[in-house]
């Protein structure tokens, strides 16, 4: 009894915290002058068609080189914890086997092309490369007795981190500043290899979170 | 008018399938709902203009964390029946 009570107190308390919110919402016309400095820069200034990949690949790169990170302790930790594993074989059905033999290039394919081309069209590093990770469960769940290569994921892994790390270090010997995109040529607008290093930032991100997600698949699995 | 009718009608049924996770008895059944709300969220965003969200709440949301969910109700249940 007490318990609904409690459930219902708090249930009233978040719809006063949130009614706020809904009663003085107001459409925005015009952009403040930050995000408006965003948008102009991110074409003018960087020459990349994806305002929001240039947000987070060079305005707020610290910020994207700490979730990387704490991408890479979550992996680290379950690695840690579930270590073991008792094999034991479950076999697929043909139709899963037949169709993910066929899927999981394309699927492969489309994760890269979503990195790649993370500075023009929607999309980057992270949404490449959980689906380069989605891929690999699918080839998990087809073929139960499958196994990766640990040392090429985690050599990956460390190298694009690494390499990640020293884009950045370059911007600031160069001092434009740290992860600035501005360390090569910017390119033309709109082609694939344009608004300098971003695409490279971003293929390093992609690389770097699909082995971790692959990595923590493979260790979840563990049956 | 009509996008704002479709992330209406999204959002009841995203609240609906919510609470329907929480009563399931079946935690399998459950899991599916959430992935599902997932899902659901990625159309909402796709809808409201950002296709970078979206892309990221059906890949990670609906797809990564239910199979993780369901590994890990796997293992919970295997360690039960040891005991």
């Amino acid at each position: 009894m007490i318990k609904k009570i409690f459930v219902i107190l708090t249930m009233i308390g978040l719809i006063m915290m949130l009614s706020s919110l809904v009663l003085n919402f107001e459409f925005v016309e015009q952009l403040n002058d930050l995000s408006a400095d965003y948008v102009t820069g991110s074409i003018e200034d960087l020459k990349s068609q994806n305002v929001v990949t240039s947000v987070i690949v060079t305005y707020r790169g610290l910020d994207t080189l700490g979730e990387v990170t704490v991408l890479f302790l979550a992996t680290a930790g379950i690695g840690f914890l579930l270590g073991k594993r008792k094999g034991k074989k479950r076999v697929a059905s043909e139709l899963l086997q037949t169709s993910s033999s066929f899927l999981v290039a394309l699927i492969i394919l489309l994760g890269v092309y979503i990195f790649s081309h993370g500075h023009l069209t929607p999309g980057g590093g992270f949404q490449g490369g959980v689906v380069i990770a989605n891929a690999f469960l699918l080839l998990i769940l087809s073929d139960a007795s499958i196994k990766f290569n640990h040392t090429i994921l985690q050599l990956v892994e460390s190298l694009s981190g690494a390499f990640y790390v020293i884009v950045g270090i370059i911007g600031l010997v160069l001092t434009i500043g740290f992860l600035n995109a501005k360390i090569i040529p910017l390119g033309e607008f709109g082609r694939l290899i344009s608004a300098g290093a971003i695409p490279i930032i971003y293929s390093l991100i992609g690389l770097k979170v699909g082995s971790e997600l692959t990595n923590i698949i493979d260790t979840m699995r563990g049956e | 008018m009509i996008s704002v009718i479709i992330v209406v009608i999204l959002g009841i049924i995203m609240m609906v399938a919510g609470v329907v996770a929480l009563h399931l008895k079946n935690l399998l059944a459950a899991i599916i709902t959430a992935g599902a709300i997932s899902l659901l969220a990625s159309v909402i965003y796709l809808i409201l203009g950002s296709p970078d969200v979206a892309m990221t709440e059906a890949s990670i949301g609906s797809g990564l964390t239910t199979i993780i969910f369901l590994y890990a109700l796997n293992k919970v249940k295997k360690e039960d029946k040891n005991d």
